[in-house]
Order: C-alpha cells, then structure tokens, then sequence
C-alpha cells in the first residue's frame, strides 16, 4: 500500500515532538515533508535565554540535528515559508513555489512575538525575542551600542535584560504594571525580584507606558506617558506572544485566539488538518508552556496513526522558574482578595518568600520566592483538593519534611543530591532519572519506567519519581485515574471487566481478540484478565495456566537460584508437635536447607527443586499456604484469652476459623489478616487489610492497612459484637474489594480510591447488601476454589492410567556428542 | 549484536517430546548434560529453544510468561527475544539459541 503523505508546516519543539511520536508509533505510515520557516533544524527554544546569557551555545540546543531528518527519511524545506494552504487540492504553496500535496497536514506555526505599534517601533535597532536569528542580533548589537531597553517585565523580558547585561550592555526594563512578572507573582515576591535583580545591575521603569520610539533611522531612545524619555540606542519588545494562525484563517480554518482544534488535536473544521504547539487552541486556551504541547503531540500521533481515540484533557500548569538565578513559582489562584485566608512566611536576610492562599483548609493558589522545594507537592495538593488543616501550622516551613518515605509521594526531590538513588530496587539515581526526562523528553512515570526502569520493580519511588517529573518539567503533570491496564490496550480496569460482563467472556484469548488486544498480552494483563474472568464467571470459567507468572504457575514461589520455597498452611499461627515432625522429616528427605519461621506465622522449607515440588506436597500432607500469589496470605493472630492474663477475647480460635473460610480464594493482591486478643495489639492487626482487635464485650474491625513499602495504618470500619458478625463482615469486605479492586491493587490503595464510607455503606450499614456479597463470595468458593496442591498430586497420581504427559517434568537428553 | 546460534549438524537431532507435550504459550525443560534449555510452544504452535538461564541473574527462562515472540524472565521480568536472544532495552545481553524442528508432531532439538 502506498504510504500517505503527512505534511507539516513548521519546524519547533512541538511539531517535530509530533513527528517523533508519529515515527515511533509507525515508522512506515507517512511520507514526511516538513516546512520551517527559520533556516535551522528544530532547537530548544527554552534554551534561548542561557544562549543569549553565554551559558550554551545554539549547537548545544539543536534537538534534531539535519541528520536526524535524513534518516527518518523526512523532507525538511528549511528557510521556506508557506504562504497558502489550498485545502481543496490537499497542497501548500510555499513563498518560492515549492508545491507538497498532503493526505493529512499538520499546522505546528507556533507564534510570534507581539510588537506594540507605537509611533516608530519599526526603526532600526527595535527587535523581538523569539528565536534564533534575534540572539544573533543582540550579539551583533552588543559590540557596537551601550545602552539597551527592554519593554516587558515578565519572564522573557527580563531573561533578555540579563543577556544584554551580560554581554556589557546597560539595561533598563520598562514594564507597563507595578509588579514584575505580574501573570506569575504577587507585589510581595515581584518586589523581591526587582531587589534581586536591581542588585544585578539592571534598571526599571516600572507602570509605565511607552509611547513613542524616538530616532532617526536607528532607535535613540523612548517617550513615556507620564512625560519621562530615556535614551537607548537597542530596544527589544517583550510584551507577548501571539498565536500565528494567518495561514489556517486565510484558508478558512475556524480560528478564535488560536486555530481551534478538538480533543484529538484535529482542526474543527477539516479533520484531515491537524494542530499543534502554540498555535492551536485547545477549549479556549492557547498554551505557552512545553509540557502540555509535548502532551498535545502525543495524543496528535495517537489519532493520526489510528491507534484509537485518545482525547486531550487540557493541562492545568503552574509556573517554575529560575528567573537570572532566582528561584520562582507559583500556581493557581494566588492574588488574595481581603478577607482570604493566607498563610505567609517572609524571611528578608534570606531571601525567601512563600504566600499560599487557603479556602476551605484547601490550597487555591500559591507563591514562592527563594526556597522553592515545596512548590511541587503544593501544586499536587492543589489539584488534589487535599485538606491541609493537619499542617497548617507547619506547612509553610517545609511540606516535604512530613515524611520521606515515598508515602503519598512527598519528598524534597529537589534537594536530593544527583547520585541520590531514588529506586532502590533497580539502583536508579536522581540524575538518571532527571536525565532520561530531559534528554528523551519523557512525560509519563510509565515512560520514566520503561526508559530506566525506576519504580518498575515494587513501585515505592513512584511518589518520588512523580516528584522529579514535576520538578524537571516545571509544570505539574497529573497521572491520570483511567491509565489504561498496560501498552497492550487502551482500556483501563473497569472498561475491561465491564465487558468481560456483558459480552460473558470467560477465555483470557477470546478477551484479547474480542477487544482488540495489541499483540498476545504481557506479564500485567494476562494474568489481570484471567483474574477478572474468574472472579465474574466463577462458574464456567476455567484458570488459565499460562496467563499466570511463575509463581502462580507453580504453587510455590520462585527463589532467586531457580529453587522453591514450600510454605503449607499453618492456621492462625497454631501448630502442632506431629506436624512439626512430619515437616522435620520431608525436609531430611528432600535435602531441603533452609527452614525458616516466617513472618506470617508459618513455616517455610527453602531450596525445594521444581521436580520434588508434588513429593514435597504429598509427603507433607498440608494444605496450599498461598505464600506465592494475589491470595489470603496469613492470618496472624496472638494466644489470647485462652493464655494471655491481658486477653479480653479468644483471638486464635477467630483467625484460625477465618484462614479456613477465607482460603482458596484469589483475590486482586494479597490479603493479610490479623486478630489480636485485646487493645494491646500484639498480632499488629493495625497494618493489615482487614484487622480485628478484641475488645471489652465485642470486636473491632479495622480495614486498609499496609506494612511493606508504604506504611498505612488501617482506619476504623466498625464494631460489633459476635464473631460471626466478624467473618460476614470479613466475606462482604473481600468479596468488594474482589469486585472493584482493580489487579495488583491493595486493599490499602483500594480504600482510599473508594473512600471508608462508601465501602462502610455496602459491608456494614447495609444488611441486604452485605449478605449478597457473602453469597457471591460462597458461590466462588463452591465452584473455583480448591487446593492446587491436591490437584497437582490427583493430576500426577492419574498420569500412568491417563497417559498422559507430565508437562511438569524435566526431559533429560542422555546421549550428547 | 547477535547471539550466538550453534551451526547445524544433520547428526545430532534429538528427539525431545511431542509439540503436543508442551503447553501451548508455556515451556518444557530439557537437560543436556550441564546445559538446561528452555523449550516454548508459542501460540502459532511454533516450537522454539534457547538456553534456560536469563543474562542477568540466571533465572530459569523456562517459568516466564510468553508475550508474543518473548519470554519474560520469572525473576525480574527481563524480557528475551526468542528468534534473536536478545534482551529487550533498556536492558541488554542475549542468550543462546537452538535450532529445533518439528516432524509429524515430533519436536528435535539440534545440539
């Protein structure tokens, strides 16, 4: 099939970001042409400010150097400019009469710098900046003239200010408001930053008009409203940007601020155009940051490459700044009316400055000046809507020092040193992550993940590694709550279940065709599918092997040299001495070498050869213990009443009847339970999923714990009386949260996305409810659940009479050359 | 980078199992000696053969889950190529490959 043609107008971080997802998704899709206006490859144009402070120069900042284009057999028509789209032909027609036809188009134009058309602003000497050609002019500018003037006291402005400083010049900032950067700071921090920047050797004119550019040829110097002139000999404008859509208006493409385009990036009014970047206006905003348009490039190849529908939300940003070595942010709505509730800190010798604005004890907006380490996690708590009123008292002084632990992701990333190893588990440094964020331009944790594989393994540093994409990105970036299950699919957990429903799937296989699986799934959806099929089809559905990872396949979890571990039942931590012996004599036996007692109250053999596996069982003659997999893990429980001079309830009867009622079962994680004997609470049922705590008179029930990486305390769901409100309110508990937990989702995580009250709701207050999902969960354990232990000694047991294979079996090849 | 494929010889097929004594998207064990290789039936009913020990901590290829033409280690989820060997980045390594044929069902491994 022939390839399509795709061309694009312009050449900047936007577009070409575009290009390089389309290239990445299908290589082979498009024939590309590219037309840029300027006569260099794309360059980073953020970067322009350090080129112009002699930090870098314009090589260190080309993105995608000429080569780059040769390769990906792309046509770049550098220094063209188009100067009409003939949507009816599907061509452009550039200034020199280059023609391109196109099947799609891509409008990536960007935007030009605002010049205030005030008498003379067209003379000699007046110039924006934008790009790399007005670099090259201050440059110039700078060994032939003294006295430079800058109008626009916000970012851009200033950072020029500094250049020109930099380069020998006198600069005198002329800003049209009273506070500096005015769209991003309040009078408190723009005052600190003209301090700051005063001290740097830079001038201002602050509220005031410009209102004639004075001159023969060249600029001489500037008229003010209030009567003042000052003499200049360069002047830049700084004033703004505006989006440049003249050529999608001339050829009747709907424009407003920007060319109006829909969720999926396409112009509304021709869906074969595309837009992107600056120009483009996306519900009413036209975006100026990176982050979002980098976010607009995604979801543009997404669509054009036909992978699905895959909408773009709008970004909500915040600002972080190094404004000529000050360190700035700010978010949200910061500008307090009177009357708001504000929480200010000021430290004048220091430097430092930080305003965050409350309503309802949540933050609505925030500013910082000198010390801006908190501005990220402020920015999430933000758009969280979190309640702060816990660390009022403390907030402004450091919200990152309330743990460090990766819990609720809130660290000082920003302060952590390069080599700081954010993931443990892959040895992954702060700079290697910072690193791949700026050099691959990544966007996403997943991306993070798959490029250096930090928070890929247990997921603790994800917090922090959320953290770091924020702060390098300075723009937040939220990870979204309908991420879909992995890249196999677009579909996210609840789509795929609700499906699994309604179509009544009950193949793992069929599942993946029915919704158009990309390729034969991997290791995180296949077995999320096959768990999703026998929790919804307990009856008439069968497990499928090969859609579980080792440990599941095997009963018994993998050790790190190829061996097993056996870990049998041991219910409710009670044991006895036949047991014991039986175990002491398998493990002789079998030449096992570790036996440990766990942490679970049980007894683990170690070092169990996968052949020995069913001899190992059947000789044991104990039940599954489910160490290995997303099941009832243990029930731990202290002696209790029965031995304990502090017991008020019989905690080990109660866990042992639990584990026995509550096994076989495969849930969404793991689950640990816990029953302690009184308040003291020696079984720690206060860290577990579901825990239970007897007390005087009845027991109380404590749900959505967690030890391991994130520590949570478990939060108090209810008190009853009897025990057998306790196991009817455990089965309704787990069978929701075997319901609407989503695969490998903790009961920890899972409580907090549903929220105590609405679970309380169905498991407690709702005696209706409640019984259903016990007769649900009975219903499962009826039909599924049975010991695979058993079923792995019948299976061998029947293999000579069956003849059939043993697919278990090692097959040994005796006679080798 | 490629990884290394041991060349042919017409005198040393050995027959193994039946395809039909490999679960279909999972894996058998053959022991060689001191090599252990890793025996996969993919879905197409293809059979193939690499060297059971993953590059970066030795974990037996064999218990991994198959994802298209991959295997996925069991241990740390190192993902192997089983046409090439080769380690999907942004880790590297590659494991041996054999070559294996099948004849009327009959699986046959060349080593």
């Amino acid at each position: 099939m022939a390839k399509k043609k795709l061309v694009m107008i312009g050449n900047g971080m936007a577009g070409v970001r575009a290009i390089e997802e389309i290239l990445k998704a299908n290589p082979d899709m498009f024939d590309i042409t590219i037309f840029g206006a300027e006569k260099y490859p794309n360059y980073n144009r953020i970067m322009l400010s350090p080129v112009l402070a002699g930090d870098t120069t314009i090589e260190d900042i080309i993105l995608n150097d000429e080569q780059w284009y040769e390769d990906n057999g792309i046509t770049l028509h550098m220094g063209k400019r188009i100067k009409e789209i003939q949507r009816g032909y599907k061509k452009v027609v550039a200034e020199d009469g280059t023609v391109a036809e196109y099947d799609n188009l891509i409008i990536a134009t960007g935007s030009d710098p605002f010049i205030i058309p005030v008498p003379g602003h067209d003379k000699e000497g007046v110039m924006a900046f934008r790009d790399i050609e007005d670099c090259d002019k201050m440059f110039a500018a700078a060994k032939k003239y003294k006295k430079a003037a800058v109008i626009g006291g916000g970012l851009l402005g200033l950072e020029a200010a500094k250049g020109l400083l930099n380069l020998g010049m006198e600069a005198t900032v002329i800003h049209d408001q009273a506070t500096l950067m005015n769209m991003q700071l309040d009078s408190v921090a723009g005052e600190m930053l003209r301090a700051d920047l005063e001290e740097q050797g830079m001038h201002f004119k602050v509220s005031t008009l410009t209102t004639e550019v004075t001159g023969d040829k060249r600029v001489s110097g500037l008229k003010f409203k209030d009567g003042s002139s000052l003499d200049c000999d360069l002047l830049v404008m700084a004033v703004g940007i505006r989006p440049n859509m003249a050529l999608a208006k001339d050829c009747g493409i709907h424009c407003n601020r920007g060319i109006v385009v829909n969720d999926y990036m396409q112009t509304v009014t021709d869906p074969s155009v595309y837009s992107v970047g600056e120009c483009a206006e996306h519900r009413g905003i036209a975006y100026g940051l990176v982050a979002p348009l980098f976010e607009q490039a995604k979801v543009l190849a997404y669509q054009i490459t036909g992978q699905g529908l895959k909408a773009y939300q709008g970004s909500v940003v915040s600002t972080k700044l190094k404004v000529s070595g000050v360190d700035v942010f700010s978010a949200g709505d910061f500008m307090s009316t009177p009357g708001a509730d504000v929480l200010e800190l000021m430290d004048k010798v220091g430097g430092v400055y930080k305003k965050l604005v409350l309503e309802d004890d949540k933050i609505k907006g925030v500013v910082m000046f000198g010390d801006t380490a908190d501005g990220p996690t402020f920015f999430q708590w933000m758009q969280d809507g979190k309640d702060v009123s816990e660390q009022r008292s403390s907030l402004l002084f450091s919200a990152s020092g309330l743990g460090d632990s990766g819990h609720s992701g809130i660290d000082l990333v920003s302060e952590m040193s390069d080599e700081t190893i954010v993931c443990g588990c892959n040895g992954v440094s702060k700079k290697d992550v910072v690193d791949a964020i700026v050099t691959q331009g990544l966007t996403t944790r997943k991306e993070i993940t798959a490029c250096t594989k930090a928070a890929g393994s247990c997921g603790g540093c994800a917090g922090l590694v959320d953290q770091l994409l924020a702060s390098t990105l300075g723009t937040a970036f939220v990870e979204s709550d309908h991420e879909p299950i992995c890249g196999c699919t677009d579909l996210n957990h609840e789509q795929v279940k609700e499906q699994i429903k309604n179509k009544k799937m009950t193949m793992v296989r069929e599942v993946m065709n029915v919704l158009d699986w990309k390729g034969e799934g991997c290791q995180v959806c296949r077995p999320a599918i096959n768990y999703y099929i026998g929790m919804i089809w307990p009856e008439d559905s069968e497990d499928d092997r090969t859609s579980r990872i080792a440990n599941e396949k095997m009963h018994a979890n993998i050790q790190k040299d190829g061996t097993y571990s056996v870990i049998p039942r041991v219910y409710g931590g009670d044991t006895d001495a036949d047991t014991l012996i039986r175990m002491g004599q398998v493990a002789k036996k079998y030449d096992i070498k570790t036996i440990k007692i766990t942490g679970g109250q049980r007894i683990g053999l170690y070092g169990v050869k996968k052949d020995d596996l069913a001899a190992v069982w059947s000789d044991l003659d104990m039940p599954c213990g489910y160490a290995y997999g997303k099941a009832l893990r243990t029930v731990k429980t202290c002696v209790g009443s029965e031995w304990c001079r502090f017991g008020t309830q019989d905690s080990t009867s109660l866990g042992i009847h639990l584990e026995k009622e509550l096994d076989r079962i495969w849930f969404p994680a793991k689950v640990k339970l816990a029953v302690s004997g009184c308040p003291r609470n020696c079984a720690e049922a206060t860290i577990k999923d579901f825990g239970i705590i007897g007390v005087d008179g009845g027991w109380e029930i404590q749900t959505g714990g967690n030890g391991g990486v994130h520590v949570v305390a478990t939060e108090m769901l209810c008190l009853v009386e009897t025990a057998q409100e306790v196991e009817e309110i455990a089965k309704a508990y787990l069978q929701h949260y075997r319901e609407t937990g989503r695969h490998n989702e903790r009961c920890a995580k899972w409580q907090k996305r549903l929220g105590l009250e609405s679970i309380k709701a169905l498991v407690v207050d709702d005696i209706e409810s409640r019984k259903a999902l016990v007769t649900r969960l009975n219903i499962y354990l009826a039909g599924q659940a049975r010991d695979p232990w058993l079923e792995r000694i019948a299976d061998d047991a029947a293999l000579p009479t069956k003849k059939v294979f043993n697919e278990y079996r090692t097959i040994e090849i005796k006679e080798i050359n | 980078m490629s990884s290394s494929t041991s060349p042919i010889n017409d005198a040393v097929w050995h027959p193994v199992c039946k395809v039909d004594e490999i679960p279909q998207s999972g894996g058998r064990t053959v022991n060689a000696g001191d090599l252990s290789i890793a025996l996969f039936r993919l879905t197409d009913d293809s059979v193939k053969a690499i060297e059971n020990r993953c590059p970066h901590k030795n974990g037996p290829l064999v218990e991994g889950v198959i994802s298209g033409g991959d295997v996925l280690c069991p241990l740390h989820n190192w993902r192997v190529n089983l046409d090439s060997g080769e380690v999907a980045a942004p880790e590297s390594g590659c494991v041996k490959r054999f070559p294996v044929k099948v004849e009327d069902g009959q699986v046959f491994l060349n080593l």
